[in-house]
């Protein structure tokens, strides 16, 4: 493999968006006949550099280079034709129409302007059986599961005579036994010569198919590392880095001590949903943070969500307060006074073209029904308060939320809840995105919200964070809670191995 | 002042009534005979108060990303079901029962799209379609006239010199606003409308609240198609109402109210109303021939959109600073395109 000539150099890739630096001289290299893993936390540049080599992006500075010459695509088509073929997170392919018709979907073989039926779903049929799938190409897509739909879905960038194959995530919605398949597929495929580059979370699945990987951190180069020289840890490690310690200026000291004799607030107990997460138990303490780690992708959505009530949960139990609860909705979760800030704050937190006040009595108001109206008078105090204790900006009630800066909208997302006085408060991923000023001062506030006897479950890809502010750290890895670690004394190195080993000693 | 929302439908409805003064000067008469108000004026509000109603209903619909297709065919089946029951009942109990089928067909709506999560303009086109037939079954396929007294008030009544059937409206729409405004339905109705997942996670049923909507448009409708009927002395099951969703939806949208959903404003979907009966005033004033009525009102309506767009209006502001710019003083004068 290593004498082979490489298939594709990119060389000192640079690509800016307004704001940010996506991409700072990135170099990037794959040979034929290889699977090479894209590794990196959420926002280090994998995507970019993927829509880069795919033409969907152009580049600001930097050389990409195919068999040896030098390429610029102008668009995802010229990418295809040169030969670079994409399978996407979300499969991109039409459900409503036949499996033959999506591989060959724009590109019918015709004659004379008639479309070649017969002759479309033989060669489909073909296709698919490279990948040793054996299926009637006229059945809907949509009736398919959806490995098949991934296959088919590579089975349609293999016709076009692809040299390099690049797969976002392509197991993200897969389960174990459709993943086996997958990758017995990758593997006849590397056989065949195909550069294959692999983009996943899942560190099993990097390990177990990889040749090469390639880490990036905040759109940085950190190294290539053959996979056989490398361990999983030292692997998060470089993900991960070691330079957020810009934030340990807040005192430790903040943190109370965990207390076992506190009353248990919030106990689950084989807790599940299929296709999110598997079977957990877990106790929440007053006035305790629990904090959630794991790779993105791991399921601390999916178990916070559990929690509030906003999926429903099809096994296992859930105690609130001594009190057997059934959260079949958020207005539930809001009675037992849940509340869940959600890592997507433009999606699933804010009213965009509301304004500061409405959003933070948003709650509030919800949880009174629209008969009892919150007099405007005290939205005003609750925002005028919240405004002043989280020091939003701008401090004016009246300012619409969509124009505020990420760490602002944040916490006016905070604010809404807090102001439903919760006993419990999950949040997930608040300190993403914005300033460290910001976030130190999120954090802060959720040191001293325990303090007062609020539980918090704090979830965060900053391991640092989670560990600074946590009495209880629970790891998580492939949706399955691995380990629950007390805070006293735990490492950053611990909690590593414990993501990278999945809790086997 | 161009900042605010109601500013450039309101221009507009100024502009229009100016520019009716200057075509014929006698527009804004206004003279009291049998101590009533006449006049171009008032035929606008009196003709336009059932476009008013139903744009009431409409916006709070839309508000919710929604859509109400069904309301000229409810405005047929109210006017069906009054006319048919004065034959036998008192003007209290023809309308009603008239109202009552009115709130029914708006539940059966709000139950289509709250309840089964069909797509707002496929669940309700289902009435709109329905609702037409449903009228020409309750009138026998006949146009039932009426001459009860009181019924025919409705439209052709007046109240402290104004016309009964604007009063009417008017009340609708301040009850709406107080009711929207005073309590928090106005507020959780653009939280909804603005983001449906962010709703839900914050606690609100938004189910009860669109399903709400749909009834209420349903009453509007309703009301609506008292007063037409009352106006025309009967029911007409095929062309009561017809098309009148479609204008409707034009005046909230006229008014301000994104289709998309979130902030909605019940002062310019009036506005809108009333740009609307305006123009089919106008028409008749200027006397354009009937063919080219709705061509002309096309125009009318495009260039308040186009107004209200700050996408267009940014267009034309860069399109002036670049031909101040580039644009030599001897160059002939230009015949611009839009581009």
């Amino acid at each position: 493999m290593r004498q082979s000539r490489e298939i594709l150099r990119m060389t000192g890739i640079r690509k800016r968006f307004p704001g940010v630096t996506a991409l700072d001289g990135v170099d990037f290299r794959m040979f034929p006949g290889e699977v090479h893993a894209l590794m990196g936390e959420n926002g280090a540049g994998k995507s970019t550099l993927i829509k880069v080599l795919t033409g969907v992006e152009g580049v600001d500075a930097g050389s990409v280079e195919l068999a040896g010459a030098t390429v610029a695509f102008g668009g995802p088509d010229q990418a295809q034709r040169a030969g670079i073929s994409t399978v996407y997170q979300e499969v991109n392919l039409c459900p409503n129409l036949s499996v033959a018709e999506n591989i060959f979907i724009g590109r019918e073989p015709r004659r004379l302007g008639r479309i070649q039926w017969s002759w479309m779903r033989q060669r489909a049929a073909e296709l698919l059986a490279r990948l040793d799938l054996r299926l009637d190409v006229s059945a809907e897509l949509g009736t398919q599961s959806i490995a098949v739909q991934q296959m088919v879905a590579i089975a349609r960038a293999l016709d076009v005579s692809a040299r390099v194959l690049v797969l976002d995530e392509p197991t993200s919605s897969l389960d174990a036994k459709e993943v086996e398949q997958l990758m017995a597929v990758l593997r006849a495929l590397r056989a065949d010569g195909m550069a294959i580059l692999f983009v996943s979370h899942f560190i099993d699945q990097v390990f177990a198919i990889a040749d090469r990987m390639t880490v990036l951190r905040n759109g940085k180069l950190v190294g290539e590392y053959v996979t056989a020289e490398i361990t999983p840890v030292r692997l998060v490690t470089k993900m991960i880095g070691k330079e957020l310690a810009a934030l340990d200026e807040l005192e430790v000291s903040e943190r109370s001590r965990a207390d076992a004799d506190r009353p248990v607030l919030v106990a689950a107990d084989g807790l599940t949903r299929s296709s999110g997460i598997e079977p957990f138990s877990m106790t929440i303490r007053r006035g305790e943070v629990v904090g959630l780690a794991g790779l993105l992708g791991s399921g601390r959505t999916e178990l916070a969500r559990l929690l509030f009530g906003a999926d429903h949960a099809d096994g296992g139990t859930l105690d609130v307060d001594g009190q057997r609860v059934h959260l079949r909705s958020p207005r539930a979760a809001m009675r037992q006074h849940i509340g869940f800030c959600s890592e997507n704050r433009k999606t699933e937190g804010l009213i965009a073209e509301l304004t500061i006040r409405e959003n933070i009595a948003l709650a509030v108001q919800a949880g009174r029904g629209w008969t009892r109206p919150v007099s405007r008078r005290r939205q005003v105090e609750l925002a005028t308060r919240y405004i002043e204790a989280l020091d939003i900006r701008p401090a004016d009630p009246e300012a619409v939320v969509g124009t505020l800066s990420g760490g602002n909208q944040q916490k006016v997302l905070l604010a809404r809840w807090l102001a439903t006085e919760p006993r419990l408060l999950i949040l997930d991923e608040p300190t993403r995105g914005i300033d460290i000023g910001a976030k130190a001062e999120i954090q802060r506030l959720v040191a001293t919200l325990a303090e007062d006897g609020m539980a918090v479950l704090f979830i965060s890809a900053e391991l640092e964070e989670v560990l600074r502010l946590s009495h209880h750290v629970a790891v998580l890895r492939d949706r399955r809670v691995v380990a629950q670690l007390a805070n006293d004394g735990l490492t950053l190195e611990e909690i590593m191995s414990t993501i990278a080993d999945g809790g086997r000693p | 002042m161009t900042g605010h929302r109601l500013f450039w439908p309101a221009a507009a409805l100024v502009a229009l009534l100016l520019g009716n003064l200057v075509v014929s000067p006698r527009f804004f008469a206004i003279e009291i005979r049998d101590g009533h108000l006449y006049g171009n004026l008032i035929d606008i509000l009196r003709n336009g108060s059932p476009l008013i109603l139903i744009a009431v209903g409409m916006t709070l619909v839309v508000a919710t990303r929604g859509i109400d297709l069904s309301v000229g065919a409810v405005v047929a089946v109210s006017g069906a079901v009054a006319c048919v029951q004065l034959g036998s009942a008192t003007v209290l109990v023809a309308v009603a029962m008239a109202l009552g089928l009115c709130l029914v067909l708006g539940a059966w709506n709000g139950w289509l799209v709250a309840g089964l999560k069909i797509q707002p303009i496929v669940a309700t086109l289902i009435l709109m379609v329905a609702g037409r037939g449903l009228a020409q079954l309750i009138t026998g396929g006949q146009i039932v006239t009426v001459s009860s007294g009181p019924f025919l008030a409705i439209a052709g009544g007046y109240l402290l010199t104004l016309p009964l059937s604007f009063l009417i409206a008017m009340a609708v729409y301040a009850l709406t606003s107080l009711v929207v405004r005073r309590s928090a339905l106005g507020l959780l109705l653009e939280s909804v409308g603005g983001n449906p997942e962010a709703s839900r996670l914050s606690g609100l049923r938004s189910g009860r609240l669109v399903w709400l909507c749909y009834v209420f448009s349903g009453l509007c409708a309703g009301i609506a198609g008292l007063i037409i009927s009352s106006n025309v002395t009967g029911a007409d099951g095929n062309n009561a109402g017809l098309w009148m969703e479609l204008d409707a939806i034009l005046a909230v949208v006229i008014g301000g109210t994104q289709l998309t959903g979130g902030r909605f404003s019940l002062g310019g979907t009036v506005i809108g109303a009333l740009l609307i009966q305006t123009l089919t005033t106008t028409v008749y004033a200027l006397g354009i021939p009937s063919q080219e009525t709705l061509l002309f009102k096309a125009i009318v309506v495009t260039a308040v959109c186009l107004a209200q767009s700050p996408a267009f209006r940014a267009k034309l502001v860069k399109r002036r600073r670049r031909n101040e710019s580039t644009t030599a003083p001897t160059e002939p004068a230009k015949v611009e395109v839009s581009p």
